[in-house]
């Protein structure tokens, strides 16, 4: 179906990701819910919820969200504060989030994708619920709380519905991570739930300007794969739906992989009313410029920044060298590769080859390699067997004289048969020898006879 | 000689430090006086077991192990903690607040637990879960609230000293209605971690006493700043007691809410007991303060939009009981605050109440520019009769509107009696508010006239 022409994808993307600090959000709790010997033993008053608990913000995670924040451009609210949302479930301690609603922490950024950059609406800082585990004891069904997440620091990543394609969903989502785990600040584990994502998609008319009245929101999607999936799968639905005159339905819908397909899981006709208010128990934020501009300058040199001057140094297309460093997340990888990048070049071999063979996995090297060792791993890679000239002129020969029908064309200027040509003759050699020494000499036959 | 549960914390130091009589004396009349008023007054839910065990072993420390009431909403280890409601029929927390935690690191010793309105809804101890106190001082009266029971164990001499916690006029309402002397500290003055939340950012805990000296000894140990509490201050917690026996020549007295409708009887009283600041050297001048009957809205809007945040975590998970066990006027609170904070609603409610609570705030430092403390009557009169509060939503708000100003900017403030009305045996109390921070000044002029006036019982008792 080709509703590509018809239709604009406007997606856009909420992440959620853990911070690896060493303690929770709002005490002293320890922040290892996934390493916990048992349920319940990282736990107390506060994040417990009981009577009199009171939240004091951890600084270090305020810290990382705006490290987070300055890594993707975002500006800085230098007032901030905290505020609580309201809403019932049993894994949610004090009957509300705290989390950040009119002064996120960060605004205005965006993270650069092959296909453009996607804007970042907001990055804002809050606390992780507890777990329900649905078990059977004696025989009864029950559901059981587990509150060694409560409380752990959570940051959202709200963008702008820049997004087009599952392909770029999964592309953003993968530099995301790797961002945050470049910088330090969280693992990014999708297995455990340490980083989550939401997708909302809808397709726009490409005759209308504003945006679709409608949003389908995919939820509790565990793999980039399985989001990029499940958003090009979501786009065919809905321009099924659309192309017979029909409005998809609001609504949150999950990934069933097993079938690959989503499926619906509610409505979502109204929008919750979370009664948000101004924390009372945690006074503003007044986050001063000498503060962020310490941050900034921990900053390391990121990445993207990386990509753009060896692009600019070794002629590397931008989408390659990010393919190359994507599962890169420290500085001194990038260090190395920068490094085999000069050599390589030093050496006038072709560094595009070279970021080519690293991604297609043709040479297996890590940062454990010296220069020297990877530029011979990479010499033997492509190394070139050497050819008695009277030997070649032999099977050159034969080769003509096989394909006269070639020859001739060739001689009546269709110069383009000498690609076939060169391809007999390696063949004949069955060694690896330059294809540039075949042409050459493969030229001076042709124009010789 | 009186019995030793009739002296004041002072007194009761002296005498343990002259040895003039044992801490187990001590307990011994405390002890009995319980026996013989709780079951009528209903000012203690749950009694400690271990109080003289643990006075004994705290007689080295400043407090030297003097019986405290402590209201029942601070959460005390091993010792139950209902905030007067049902909800919390059978808690007993694993963990102390700050205020009881330095309370007993000082030498203190939790009595009891006091009664009060449930969650601290209240301004008489009638929406308690549990029963409603009497005023000791006339049982046919209330004793105020949400303290009521902490003031009514003072009134009653069933503690040597109380502590309870105010939202806007909780500790210097009831103190006002039992005769008692009440200090509200500064919000952030004193931690509120372990103290079942009302309105988070109005909640003071603070001391119930017999006079304004005791009162200014025990927030000595218990103020300070608090890592459980983001909104406690660091700052370095003065000496409140240098704030004693000083003179108060020169110092500017503002009276505010003269001009209210309804506080002629109260604003008579207290024009009779002026001559006494005047006397002593101060000025006292009539001054107009914003009207205090905005601060109903503000504080009603404000506060139960807050209840309804900081009850939702009683969603019937924990604890062994679910929402069908709060009361009505916790159910009320939490349906309006639910309403106001909705979308749509809160611009009109509770952001537009924010703001009024800033008037507040530049009025009342503009006055501050000109004046060193302002008075008023703590509340808009004597102490109500039992029942009063049946259907009356509002009671609460309009007793303490006086208060309400004040609590809402986070001022400190001393109550302490002014009138004594020998028919009925119930007393009027004076409200004096001082600058943030400045409890002292207060202490100052509240221990100037109660010191040379007549209304404190205890006083002409010693």
């Amino acid at each position: 179906m080709s509703w590509q022409k018809k239709y604009t994808p406007v997606i856009g993307l909420e992440v959620h990701t853990e911070l690896k600090t060493i303690s929770k959000m709002f005490c002293a709790c320890a922040n290892d819910p996934f390493n916990a010997k048992k349920p319940n033993i990282y736990t107390c008053p506060v994040c417990l919820g009981m009577p009199g608990g009171l939240p004091v913000p951890n600084s270090k995670a305020i810290e990382w969200t705006i490290k987070v924040g300055l890594a993707t451009k975002c500006k800085i609210n230098h007032f901030s504060k905290f505020d609580r949302k309201h809403y019932f479930y049993p894994d949610l301690a004090k009957g509300y989030q705290i989390s950040q609603y009119d002064l996120p922490l960060c605004f205005n950024g965006q993270l650069t994708t092959s296909a453009g950059p996607v804007g970042i609406r907001r990055i804002h800082l809050e606390e992780d619920t507890g777990k329900l585990l649905h078990k059977t004891v004696n025989g009864k069904k029950v559901t059981l709380v587990d509150f060694n997440r409560s409380g752990v620091p959570l940051i959202e990543i709200v963008t702008e519905p820049d997004l087009t394609s599952g392909t770029q969903a999964k592309e953003f989502g993968k530099k995301l991570r790797q961002l945050l785990r470049f910088l330090d600040v969280a693992d990014g584990d999708m297995e455990q739930g340490g980083l989550r994502l939401e997708a909302n998609i809808s397709l726009r008319h490409k005759n209308k300007k504003q945006l679709p009245t409608y949003k389908v929101e995919i939820k509790n999607i565990n793999s980039f794969r399985f989001m990029e999936q499940a958003i090009d799968f979501e786009l065919d639905r809905q321009a099924k739906l659309l192309e017979t005159g029909q409005t998809p339905k609001q609504e949150t819908r999950g990934w069933d992989a097993t079938n690959n397909k989503t499926f619906s899981q509610r409505s979502k006709e109204e929008a919750e009313d979370y009664r948000y208010l101004p924390e009372p128990d945690i006074p503003p934020l007044n986050l001063n410029r000498k503060f962020v501009a310490q941050i900034k300058k921990s900053l390391p040199v990121l990445p993207e920044e990386m990509v753009e001057q060896w692009h600019q140094e070794f002629a590397v297309p931008k989408t390659l060298l990010s393919n190359a460093i994507i599962s890169m997340t420290s500085s001194s990888e990038l260090t190395w590769l920068g490094n085999n990048l000069k050599n390589i070049k030093l050496k006038n071999y072709d560094n595009n080859m070279f970021i080519n063979d690293l991604i297609n996995k043709k040479i297996k090297v890590s940062p454990k390699l010296s220069v020297k060792q990877v530029v011979a791993e990479f010499e033997k890679l492509h190394a070139v067997e050497e050819i008695n000239p009277t030997e070649l002129e032999q099977i050159i020969k034969l080769t003509l004289q096989e394909n006269l029908a070639a020859v001739e064309k060739y001689q009546a200027g269709q110069t383009q048969v000498l690609g076939f040509l060169i391809g007999q003759v390696l063949q004949k050699l069955d060694k690896k020898i330059d294809p540039k020494v075949v042409r050459q000499a493969l030229e001076a036959s042709l124009e010789a006879s | 000689m009186s019995k030793l549960n009739n002296l004041t914390l002072q007194q009761t130091l002296n005498g343990l430090e002259k040895k003039e009589f044992s801490i187990a004396d001590l307990y011994q009349d405390i002890n009995r006086a319980i026996t013989n008023q709780n079951k009528n007054l209903n000012v203690y839910l749950t009694l400690n077991k271990a109080s003289l065990k643990l006075a004994k072993k705290s007689v080295d420390l400043p407090l030297m192990g003097v019986p405290v009431a402590v209201k029942d909403n601070f959460c005390t280890k091993d010792l139950r903690t209902t905030a007067s409601s049902k909800v919390l029929d059978q808690f007993v927390p694993q963990f102390e607040s700050t205020v009881t935690k330095k309370l007993l690191a000082a030498g203190g010793v939790i009595i009891g637990k006091t009664n009060l309105d449930a969650w601290a809804h209240g301004s008489s101890t009638e929406t308690s879960a549990y029963g409603r106190t009497l005023n000791p001082r006339n049982t046919a009266y209330l004793p105020g609230g949400s303290s009521g029971g902490s003031a009514a164990a003072i009134a009653a001499d069933l503690c040597t000293i109380a502590i309870g916690s105010e939202t806007a006029g909780s500790l210097r309402q009831p103190a006002s209605w039992c005769g008692a002397v009440a200090l509200k500290p500064t919000y952030g003055r004193v931690s509120r971690y372990g103290v079942a939340a009302m309105a988070s950012s109005t909640d003071s805990p603070g001391p119930i006493a017999k006079t304004v000296e005791d009162a200014a000894l025990l927030l000595n140990f218990l103020a300070g700043g608090d890592t459980n509490d983001a909104t406690a201050s660091l700052q370095k917690t003065p000496d409140f007691t240098t704030s004693l026996n000083q003179s108060i020549k020169g110092i500017k007295i503002g009276l505010v809410y003269q001009d209210i409708a309804g506080l002629e009887m109260v604003n008579e009283k207290l024009e009779e007991q002026l001559g006494v600041f005047i006397e002593l050297g101060a000025t006292v001048e009539k001054v107009k303060a914003l009207d205090p009957r905005y601060a109903i809205s503000v504080y009603t809007v404000v506060q139960r939009g807050e209840v309804s945040s900081n009850l939702a975590r009683y969603d019937g998970v924990r604890y062994g009981q679910n929402r069908s066990h709060f009361g009505p006027e916790a159910k009320r609170r939490q349906m309006l605050g639910t309403y106001t904070l909705s979308a749509g609603y809160a611009e009109k409610y509770y952001e537009l109440a924010q703001k009024v609570r800033t008037l507040f705030m530049e009025d009342l430092n503009r006055l501050f520019n000109k004046y060193d403390v302002l008075i008023s009557p703590t509340s808009p009169g004597f102490a109500k009769k039992v029942g009063i509060t049946k259907g009356a939503a509002m009671f609460g708000e309009l007793e303490d509107m006086l208060l309400e100003p004040s609590s809402l900017t986070g001022l400190p403030g001393v109550s302490v009696p002014y009138y004594h009305d020998p028919d009925i045996n119930l007393f009027l109390g004076l409200n004096i508010v001082a600058p943030m921070w400045q409890e002292g000044r207060a202490i100052q002029v509240a221990d100037a006239f109660e010191k040379n006036t007549d209304w404190n019982t205890w006083r002409k008792k010693a």
